[in-house]
């Protein structure tokens, strides 16, 4: 692979968007198009990822159609369990590492460095087209013989070797082929942070979005391959009959665990990472205040992405594992709440005082904070050996990690279609729909993994279509909460499709932002700006009077007691 | 100055009132806000206290936090005709080494703690003593009940049959290695232990008395005395959870594993496989019965099967 520069595939000088004797399609044809321009293939990550996210939302409305009567009535048992492992990797693969990695990756990584485009748009437009046939791929999975996987989307062997094979086959394919598609997006946005940034513009002048991408391109990087090797053992054992994981044929199940749980809990952060940085591009614009300790919050990114390499296995705490692992694995988990809290204490800094927009952008990214303070407490308890024993495979966890990867990156997604939605189309969104969007979210969520961790902690496990009829009230609180949630799209949906018309026109920067998106039209042209590049080295430059308050002389009392001062 | 110094000492107090209300919210709530099912065995009221500090730090961390967001987000909102910025404050040292510093005090409190409640339950405790198994190995354990030799002997014996798959072959040189789950006893508990083979396959637990030969689909054991679960899975992964003794294994295949547990409290309580196992995994549902020790004795006595006597009394010749 040559690094393809911008000038590749647009000839320089010609006017933007309107090649006349191009193969590439104008107009809403470049999205079906093998586009190299990052900001349609951002797009196209997007669009894409929220098909896949109404699907999943339709199979999770399966299972809680399913459990709201304690017995297996409304699918088969079979169906059931295909259907929460369709959930989890289509809501996982195909929605929430995509999107906040590869759509807002794309569309805003260039920006920040101050580039035409990525690194490498052919690779880009790869890792793209990839997602498509394997997101087809597993949905055809369902209707052939034997049905979709069944193993969950931890596919642990020996079950998923001894479920119906090709459902399970066709899922290695589609988990290989997403894997890859997220490995070529990683280095791409490597070699992009690294190598394409404007002369002038230091690494510790990017916005912080740049950062927490590197960090989870790294993690991409380094774990994700474990991840492929293992499922390709995994289909020689299904399809060749070797033993790797088989113990009838000598093999050990725990072995996969591990291999599998050192991606997957990486995974995690490579969708919450992403998150955390949007999450900080965002805050400052509508609080018009600077992100709070920057270098400090770059410093945590890559402590989460050191630690977050070392403690896969409290997945693990009843597998037997050793009690030394155990002991090892629970304090690197636990410490894992150190970095992550320092950036929770530094955007709710980067608040106080400020001038806030309650605008849906901001509630989504506040209600994102709450959320995940809630899943991150739980977290920490889950870190606890002696905790977790009693609440491993529950639904304790599952209320955790949807508090996790739900109520944390979702709510960002959310937040973060608000806030570049003028960018990516010139129009704003509906302010009024959107908060009446974010309230049905927000009580939609709760109401439905609130009362799981309940159902956990008293014994009602993952996992399963029929339960102890002692559940059957919490569980119907948990499905009115999704019907509330699968109703809190409508809006949404109706805002985005009416305001690509409709929508009051936004203009270059509504926000008044300072990061280089925004230094462009609305939407920007096919190199991103008509002249040089802006050199952005202070992009979180908010905040009026600086040179009143002294900062070497601040205190914390000073900031703390606020503007009345 | 003179107005910093006025606002400022009640600010102060006003934050250190607000903070010792909260911490007294959050014990309050972990005294008094029970979401654990009943407890029943040894290990679950030492499970509860974690849980219960587990439950305060949380709930005085999480009301903090939102409470901080909540008053930031009405007390600092941008009023209608508003265009002005905040104040331009990038960052104060002393304020990322103090939220810093509290997290990793709270993070290596809990650890040193759960560390503890952890070695309470006996999981710190070395496996070896399981998984070597020469027979000196296993008169020890046995020491307290008579003859050991012809204990584990019998035991061993047993086990060819269908319910110990894996269970200790009569080459005590060869014996598989067996995963401890959490809650090892110490050896003065383990001398009187009962010992219950279980076989875990879809869908169902078998349980197995190796001393009186019962085969049953229920747990049956006395209170008060520690029982040792040997755990074995026919095809799939599959995980023993009750959750009113705060105790889950999974039992995995090609792992025998064993695991202790004493009961404290006669009911009947469900035991659930927690480790998805097909589609039949969410029936896969089973009792363990608490009896007084008198009543369990009467249960062995009723249940014992009539063609195999007692192996206890029998005497059988050792295999090994
Ligand atoms: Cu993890
Ligand atoms: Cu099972």
């Amino acid at each position: 692979m040559t690094l393809a520069s911008p000038t590749d595939f647009q000839p320089q000088g010609e006017p933007p968007a309107s090649s006349p004797g191009g193969l590439q399609p104008d107009g809403w044809l470049r999205y079906l198009s093998f586009s190299l321009d990052h900001k349609v293939i951002g797009l196209q990550y997007l669009v894409c990822g929220f098909f896949f996210y109404f699907l999943g939302g339709a199979l999770a409305g399966v299972i809680r159609t399913e459990l709201a009567s304690p017995i297996s009535d409304f699918v088969s048992r079979e169906t059931y369990n295909e259907v929460l492992t369709l959930h989890g990797t289509v809501m996982i693969f195909l929605w929430i590492v995509p999107v906040v990695n590869g759509a807002f990756g794309n569309y805003l990584i260039p920006f920040y460095v101050g580039a035409r485009d990525m690194a490498f748009p052919r690779l880009n437009a790869v890792a793209f087209w990839l997602i498509p046939p394997a997101g087809l791929l597993l949905i055809t999975s369902y209707f052939v013989q034997g049905g979709a996987a069944q193993s969950g989307w931890t596919a642990y062997p020996p079950l998923s070797i001894t479920t119906p094979a090709l459902g399970q086959v066709l899922w290695i394919l589609s988990v290989l082929l997403l894997g890859g598609s997220s490995i070529f997006g990683g280095i791409n946005f490597i070699a992009t942070i690294l190598k394409l940034r404007r002369p002038g513009l230091k690494m510790m002048q990017l916005p912080m979005y740049c950062w927490a991408m590197l960090g989870t391109s790294i993690l991409v990087v380094l774990s994700t391959p474990v991840l492929a090797g293992t499922l390709i053992l995994l289909s020689f054992d299904i399809i060749a009959h070797t033993g790797f994981f088989n113990p009838a044929l000598g093999g050990n199940v725990v072995v996969y665990q591990h291999l599998f749980w050192f991606y997957s809990h990486p995974a995690v952060y490579i969708m919450v990472l992403p998150a955390f940085g949007l999450v900080s591009e965002i805050l400052p614009i509508h609080a018009r205040k600077p992100l709070f300790g920057y270098t400090t919050m770059v410093y945590s990114i890559m402590g989460i992405v050191v630690l977050g390499l070392v403690v896969w296995a409290h997945h693990m705490f009843t597998s037997g594992t050793p009690p030394w692992m155990r002991l090892f694995f629970t304090i690197a988990t636990s410490f894992i709440a150190v970095p992550t809290g320092i950036k929770f204490f530094n955007w709710l800094a980067t608040l106080w005082g400020g001038k806030i927009a309650l605008n849906s952008a901001m509630l989504f990214a506040c209600a994102f904070i709450v959320n995940f303070v809630f899943g991150g407490i739980t977290g920490v308890a889950l870190a606890q050996v002696p905790f977790d024993i009693h609440v491993h495979d529950t639904y304790f966890v599952v209320a955790h990690f949807h508090y996790i990867v739900y109520g944390g990156t979702v709510f960002v997604i959310f937040s973060s279609v608000y806030h570049w939605y003028p960018k990516f189309t010139g129009r704003m969104l509906n302010e009024h729909l959107g908060r009446f969007h974010f309230l049905l979210t927000f009580i939609g969520f709760n109401l439905c993994f609130a009362p799981q961790h309940w159902l956990g902690l008293n014994g009602m496990p993952r996992r399963v279509a029929e339960y102890d009829p002692s559940f059957a009230t919490w569980n119907q609180v948990s499905s009115v909460g999704a019907l509330l949630m699968a109703i809190s799209s409508l809006p949404f949906l109706i805002n985005i499709l009416v305001s690509a018309y409709r929508g009051e026109i936004a203009g270059d920067n509504p926000w008044r932002a300072l990061t280089p998106e925004w230094l462009t039209t609305s939407p920007p042209p096919v190199e991103n700006w008509i002249g040089e590049a802006p050199l952005v080295t202070h992009p979180y430059g908010y905040g009026s009077a600086q040179d009143q308050i002294d900062l070497g002389a601040a205190t914390g009392r000073d900031l703390w007691g606020g503007p009345g001062l | 100055m003179i107005v910093l110094a006025a606002v400022a000492i009640p600010t102060a107090l006003v934050t250190l009132l607000i903070g010792m209300a909260l911490v007294l919210t959050g014990l309050w709530v972990g005294e008094n806000v029970s979401l654990l099912p009943q407890d029943a065995s040894s290990n679950a009221p030492v499970y509860d206290s974690l849980f219960q500090v587990l439950f305060s730090i949380g709930t005085i961390l999480f009301v903090g936090i939102v409470g901080l967001l909540v008053f930031s987000l009405i007390r600092f909102r941008r009023r209608p005709g508003e265009s002005l910025d905040g104040a331009a404050i990038e960052g104060n040292l002393p304020l990322e080494i103090l939220w810093t510093a509290i997290p990793a005090v709270v993070v290596l409190f809990v650890g040193i703690y759960s560390y503890d409640i952890y070695e309470r339950m006996g999981g710190m405790a070395s496996l070896n003593h399981h998984d070597l198994g020469p027979q000196s190995e296993l008169a020890h354990r046995h020491g307290g009940h008579g003859d050991a030799m012809v204990m584990a002997s019998i035991s061993a014996s047993d086990s060819g049959g269908d319910t110990t798959p894996a269970g200790p072959s009569s080459d005590p040189g060869s014996r598989p290695r067996v995963w401890g789950g959490i809650g090892v006893p110490d050896q003065a508990v383990e001398a009187e232990a009962v010992s219950v083979d279980l076989t875990a396959m879809q869908f169902a637990f078998i349980f197995h008395y190796p001393d009186t030969n019962i085969i049953s689909g229920e747990l049956h054991v006395p209170a008060g005395r520690t029982v040792e679960l040997h755990m074995e899975a026919r095809d799939v992964i599959h995980a023993f959870w009750v959750p009113q003794f705060r105790l889950k294994q999974d039992v995995i295949p090609g792992q025998p594993t064993v695991l202790s547990f004493t009961a404290t409290r006669p009911g009947s309580y469900p035991i659930v496989c927690a480790e998805l196992c097909g589609p039949y995994h969410g029936g896969m549902r089973s009792t363990v019965v608490v009896h007084e020790p008198d009543a369990y004795e009467a249960w062995l006595r009723q249940n014992t099967p009539t063609a195999s006597p007692t192996v206890a009394n029998s005497g059988t010749t050792p295999t090994a």
